[in-house]
């Protein structure tokens, strides 16, 4: 809005604007609820800082060196109060706060402060009980580990190699998304069928010799190779 | 505190009823509160096994409905007082049953009985998923035989993922049972050897029950084999494999080689 003043002196232009704050609305008994304050702050530090935060004292009774004592308390946080809503305008000195009115409730975005590290997104599955007959486990993101057996009739899909600590009797298929790399190993062999990379081979294709052993399975070209492990 | 108890093995044939009926009645000879449910709807057995056929007025499906009370339903056994069945119906199938009418069902049973016994249809559908749903403890009946152990370990799988308790996290406490075991023929190596069962299914045993012409003639007479011939090989072993799941710690023996004198003389084998 702008105010006519003499032409000879420059127009100050006042205009509004408005801004999105954090309204804090103390609960008593105030101190418990700076040691909540304390520890957001503790889990967050900085997280106040540089943002303006409105106080609501609708709901509580302050005196006025009460609520100079809060702002205080606040101040001596990093937090500092930009204004207060709720309370009678006699009760705020000149060197506190302005009085706000007519604040609108506004959604604000929550932004989750940095979490110091961030854990890798996990590329192994561990199964700690035997794999039973019908299960199916699927896990393109990587290796899977048993410890234990995979029964017949059950089976093992994965993006990465597959580790059978027991006998594998089902079947087991590794490096399912192009990983031909992958490889297969168990403690016994007398699985229905190994595929990597989709080349695959049945029970019946692999040499007696070779069942009822620790092996490992790996494709070498587009040919399958089991060999023993001991 | 009630314990249900589902007696299952994925296989048909192996002998589930056969259990049940044993083990029920060798629970009620021990003093506990029993009663054991037929789960087998349309295709029911354990009321020939248990000599109650010509009593069945109403079944499991009628109390699930709503039709009949729990107490009209129950059959209480003439040999034993504290022993009691629950029928299934032979003219519905499985489709009657609803998990929430089962879950009722149990519940009230949970409220006068010790033990709860539910023989588990064969295979892995409705009756079967229904038998396990709420049990506490599980019986897998197994044959030393390839098929039979490939059978119980997909109901193992079961147990451990379609149950009410796997399904909160705990878990449904697994026995292997094995039965119609043949000494002779494990020797011979043309059944699986109970190191080979229990390799593949990772499960500990409860026994071992021989392959016995008693069984036939117990379920002929309708009365449970650990009633009709206590001193049996199948009876005794059903008797070792109770106390077991009552808690106590019995040696395992296994079922050897048992030629009787006709038998011997005539040069018959005993299975």
């Amino acid at each position: 809005m702008d105010v006519d003043v003499e032409p000879t002196r420059q127009l100050v232009r006042l205009r509004g604007r408005s801004y999105l704050a954090f309204v804090f609305s103390p609960v008593v008994p105030i101190m418990d609820w700076l040691e909540d304050i304390d520890a957001t702050l503790a889990r967050s530090p900085g997280f106040f800082v540089g943002k303006p935060v409105v106080l609501d004292l609708s709901t509580v009774d302050l005196s006025g060196s009460a609520i100079a004592h809060l702002v205080m308390s606040l101040e001596k946080r990093n937090i500092r109060v930009l204004g207060i809503e709720g309370c009678e305008a006699v009760r705020l000195t000149s060197n506190m706060p302005p009085l706000l009115t007519g604040g609108r409730h506004a959604p604000i975005q929550q932004v989750e402060p940095e979490k110091p590290e961030v854990k890798p997104p996990s590329n192994s599955l561990l199964l700690d009980s035997p794999v039973r007959s019908g299960q199916s486990i699927v896990f393109p993101d990587g290796d899977v580990t048993v410890v234990g057996s995979v029964a017949s009739g059950a089976e093992i899909v994965a993006g990465g190699s597959i580790h059978v600590y027991g006998t594998l009797r089902g079947r087991a298929m590794a490096g399912v998304n192009g990983n031909s790399s992958a490889r297969i190993y168990c403690h016994k062999l007398e699985a229905e069928l190994l595929a990597i990379d989709g080349y695959y081979q049945t029970a019946e294709e692999i040499p007696d010799a070779l069942r009822n052993r620790p092996v490992q399975a790996l494709l070498e070209g587009n040919v399958m190779r089991v060999t023993p492990l001991s | 505190m009630a314990k249900v108890l589902v007696v299952t093995s994925g296989k048909g044939g192996v002998g589930k009823t056969t259990t049940t009926a044993a083990v029920g009645a060798a629970l009620a000879q021990s003093g506990k509160k029993v009663v054991v449910v037929d789960f087998d709807v349309g295709l029911r057995n354990l009321d020939l096994v248990m000599g109650a056929e010509r009593r069945v007025v109403f079944d499991l499906i009628n109390v699930v409905q709503g039709v009949a009370k729990l107490s009209q339903a129950l059959i209480r056994d003439k040999r034993l007082e504290n022993l009691a069945l629950l029928p299934a119906s032979q003219t519905r199938d499985k489709d009657a049953l609803t998990e929430e009418g089962v879950g009722r069902v149990i519940a009230e049973l949970r409220e006068t009985f010790d033990w709860i016994i539910c023989d588990s249809p064969a295979g892995i559908e409705r009756g079967a998923m229904l038998a396990m749903r709420f049990a506490d403890e599980a019986l897998i009946v197994t044959n030393p035989e390839v098929s039979s152990v490939r059978d119980s370990d997909r109901i193992i799988g079961m147990l451990d993922s379609k149950t009410v308790k796997a399904e909160k996290g705990e878990r449904v406490e697994k026995h292997i049972l094995i039965t119609r075991y043949d000494a002779a023929r494990a020797a011979r190596g043309e059944m699986l050897s109970i190191e080979d069962v229990l390799e593949i299914l990772a499960t500990p045993l409860l026994g071992i029950v021989p392959e016995s012409q008693d069984v036939l003639r117990a379920s002929n007479v309708g009365s449970p084999v650990t009633l009709n011939n206590p001193a049996s090989s199948p009876a005794r072993a059903y008797l070792d494999a109770t106390r077991r799941l009552l808690g106590e710690t019995i040696a395992m023996s296994v079922p050897a080689k048992r030629v009787g004198l006709m038998n011997r003389l005539l040069g018959r084998r005993a299975a």
